[in-house]
């Protein structure tokens, strides 16, 4: 047998399995009938209601619409969207209706389903707003969000000032916590990209360097670069998409959950009890791991030296340890602290923001890392600039 | 600390311990419910009533301070609590005791930290002390054995009862329950309405109740507000057993005898 005649044939049997419904209409002087037959099912092709509305479009227009259910075989909630649509397009029309042609159930589906009649004002009825009109939306909330962010640095700092007079409420089990999560546990993580951080920077600096014969200076290239901006750079963007999106997840949580309404009804701010202990714990433990950064990373740096360029492991750390100083360890670690500040606060603040449903908490997550990469890298923008003009 | 106030816990006062005065909730421009004007005594067990969505929670999101009225005001005893300063309102907060929808209990503790919070926060008593009231405060709603068990270990009804050993850590004498036997069986449903009733009777404590388990309003309230959404206030007020026998508000007779009175069920707007 030749190939496309088996092809063919194959065809024919799907189209025979897949049984259709059909409707017919039929004018019985100023009646119009509408006989439905075969199965009438949503997993089946259907035929739209839209045909019933040329029907009745055409001339002359019928007085009222009877139906005819006995040829049908199956049926669910297609035939009885098909239905309800028709029964609107009769009303449209004012032509009358005769359902008792319908099967019972299906008489009693349609007329459930326009039991209630539709609430005026509950279908939102304006268009998309113009051009103008979303920007300028767009702009206000912006202007909001920046405000909600100033509020809540104030408050967090009221908040700071009570834990240093020793009046905050908070649990120190938390931020123990808070600690271990955002410091020990973060510790894996850090090594392994500031170590590959390290090799990178070595590589690049490597096939310029070793040109000139200067590849000793590899080791400059890799200790000024990761004390200075990598380490800090790369920890806070680990740590916004690791803790800052956490904390954001969990405050949001506890929205949804109202425990945090539930701590405000006890007379506990929850600044002080959920936010002070994360915004401390980040604080403290960003300049531990940006330095646990910086030495991996150099150390990376080193395996690339002493792998590929035939450097001794000796001369590579003096090299190191001769054109670091102290304003560069210093200058990455104070970075290091404020990029902490900047992406606890963010998180805790999406979290506070989140709304009252799953897909809120989810949101909120995803914009707190946003929130807290785009600042850390603009800070570090900042930094440059600043240390640029001090000459530091 | 029930007793150590001074003030007299006289159950079913006169006096008004809650009152709202021509109390108007918004988001934003979008008016909820407005002149909302009620009384709540001293020891009334008094519940906020009206069909799903009319905004039976909100009201009580501004009883208890986590929203502000747009208008009017709320005032407890002697103290105007939507004027008052933030100490002043602390100290109000916490006479309150409340009782979330979900029962809200910090999932990062166990049952015994979770009602042993607020005594640690509020009180100078010593770690042992707490973990006895806070196991005291667990028996009463009959979760003795489960201190250390953290709230998703626990059945939804067992949580309400955390919750409400929760709200009670501090001898509140004003109780707020948010749809308390919502999601829970019939009889354990019925189990918490008597045990609101025997918090008001013990510790006569004022007790508000949001919810529309008619069963549940019949068998405790003494008081109650009627919220209607369509016409945006409240339409009724007193006690629920008079306002079912003497009301002759449509919307009231349909809501109280489950729509067989009052008019066409598909014309509520539920």
């Amino acid at each position: 047998m030749p190939p496309c005649q088996r092809r063919q044939e194959v065809k024919m049997e799907t189209f025979h399995d897949r049984e259709q419904g059909k409707v017919s209409f039929e004018r019985m002087d100023d009646v119009l009938v509408v006989r439905l037959s075969g199965p009438w099912c949503v997993r089946s092709d259907m035929p739209p209601a839209s045909l019933l509305a040329q029907e009745l479009n055409a001339l002359p227009a019928p007085k009222s619409v009877s139906f005819d259910s006995t040829q049908l075989t199956n049926w669910d909630s297609g035939l009885i969207s098909f239905l309800v649509q028709s029964s609107g397009f009769c009303r449209a029309r004012g032509i009358g209706q005769n359902r008792e042609g319908l099967a019972d159930g299906l008489r009693h589906l349609v007329e459930l389903a326009e039991a209630v009649p539709e609430k005026k004002g509950a279908r939102s009825e304006a268009a998309r707003p113009s051009f103008f009109a979303r920007v300028g939306n767009a702009s206000i909330g912006y202007g909001l969000s920046i405000r909600d962010f100033l509020e809540f640095l104030g408050e967090l700092t009221v908040a700071f000032a009570r834990f240093v007079r020793g009046k905050a409420r908070y649990r120190k089990i938390d931020l123990m916590e808070a600690i271990q999560q955002c410091g020990a546990s973060a510790v894996g993580i850090v090594t392994l990209i500031a170590f590959l951080v390290g090799v990178i920077l070595a590589f690049m600096g490597a096939v310029q360097l070793s040109q000139f014969g200067a590849s000793i200076y590899v080791a400059d290239l890799v200790g000024i670069g990761m004390v200075r901006e990598m380490g800090a750079m790369m920890t806070a963007i680990i740590m916004s998409g690791r803790t800052g999106a956490a904390f954001a997840a969990k405050l949001g949580t506890m929205k949804v959950t109202q425990e945090i309404d539930a701590l405000t009804t006890m007379g506990i701010s929850p600044l002080e009890f959920l936010v002070l202990p994360r915004v401390l714990a980040l604080v403290l433990m960003m300049p531990l791991l940006c330095l646990f950064a910086d030495l991996v990373g150099i150390l990376g740096g080193m395996f690339v030296g002493v792998g590929m360029l035939d450097l001794s492991a000796g001369s590579y750390m003096r090299e190191t340890i001769s054109t670091l100083t102290l304003v560069n360890l210093f200058g990455g670690l104070i970075k290091a602290t404020f990029y902490g500040a900047l992406i606890a606060t963010a998180g805790c603040l999406r979290g506070f923001q989140c709304g009252n449903s799953s897909s809120a908490v989810g949101d909120a997550a995803t914009q707190a890392v946003v929130m807290s990469i785009v600042m850390v890298v603009v800070a570090c923008g900042l930094f440059a600039v600043m240390f640029n003009v001090l000459h530091i | 600390m029930a007793g150590t106030t001074g003030e007299s816990r006289t159950p079913q006062g006169t006096e008004a311990q809650i009152m709202v005065r021509n109390m108007t909730m918004a988001y934003g421009s979008f008016v909820l419910m407005r002149d909302l004007n009620f009384e709540v005594r001293r020891g009334d067990i008094f519940i906020i009533m009206g069909g799903s969505g009319c905004g039976k929670s909100t009201v009580l999101r501004h009883l208890i301070g986590l929203k502000e009225p747009a208008a009017g005001e709320i005032i407890y005893g002697n103290v105007n609590f939507t004027r008052a300063g933030p100490e002043e309102r602390e100290r109000l907060l916490r006479r309150f005791g409340v009782l979330y929808q979900s029962g809200a209990l910090w999932s990062s503790m166990t049952l015994a930290e979770n009602v042993g919070l607020p005594l640690g926060e509020f009180t100078d008593l010593k770690p042992s002390q707490i973990r006895e009231i806070a196991e005291l405060k667990l028996a009463l709603v009959g979760l003795k054995g489960f201190e250390d068990f953290y709230p998703n270990q626990i059945s939804g009804g067992m949580q309400k009862r955390a919750g409400l050993a929760r709200a009670m850590a501090l001898d509140a004498d004003i109780l707020f329950f948010d749809e308390p036997s919502a999601g829970l069986d019939p009889i354990s449903s019925r189990l918490l309405d008597n045990l609101i009733l025997e918090l008001r009777d013990s510790l006569g404590a004022t007790i508000v109740v949001v919810t529309h388990e008619l069963a549940s309003i019949f068998s405790i309230a003494n008081n109650c507000v009627f919220l209607d959404a369509e016409s945006r206030t409240q339409i009724a007020a007193g006690n629920p057993k008079d306002l079912l026998a003497n009301s002759k508000d449509p919307r009231v007779r349909r809501f109280l005898t489950r729509g067989e009175e009052g008019g066409d069920l598909a014309n509520s707007n539920g």
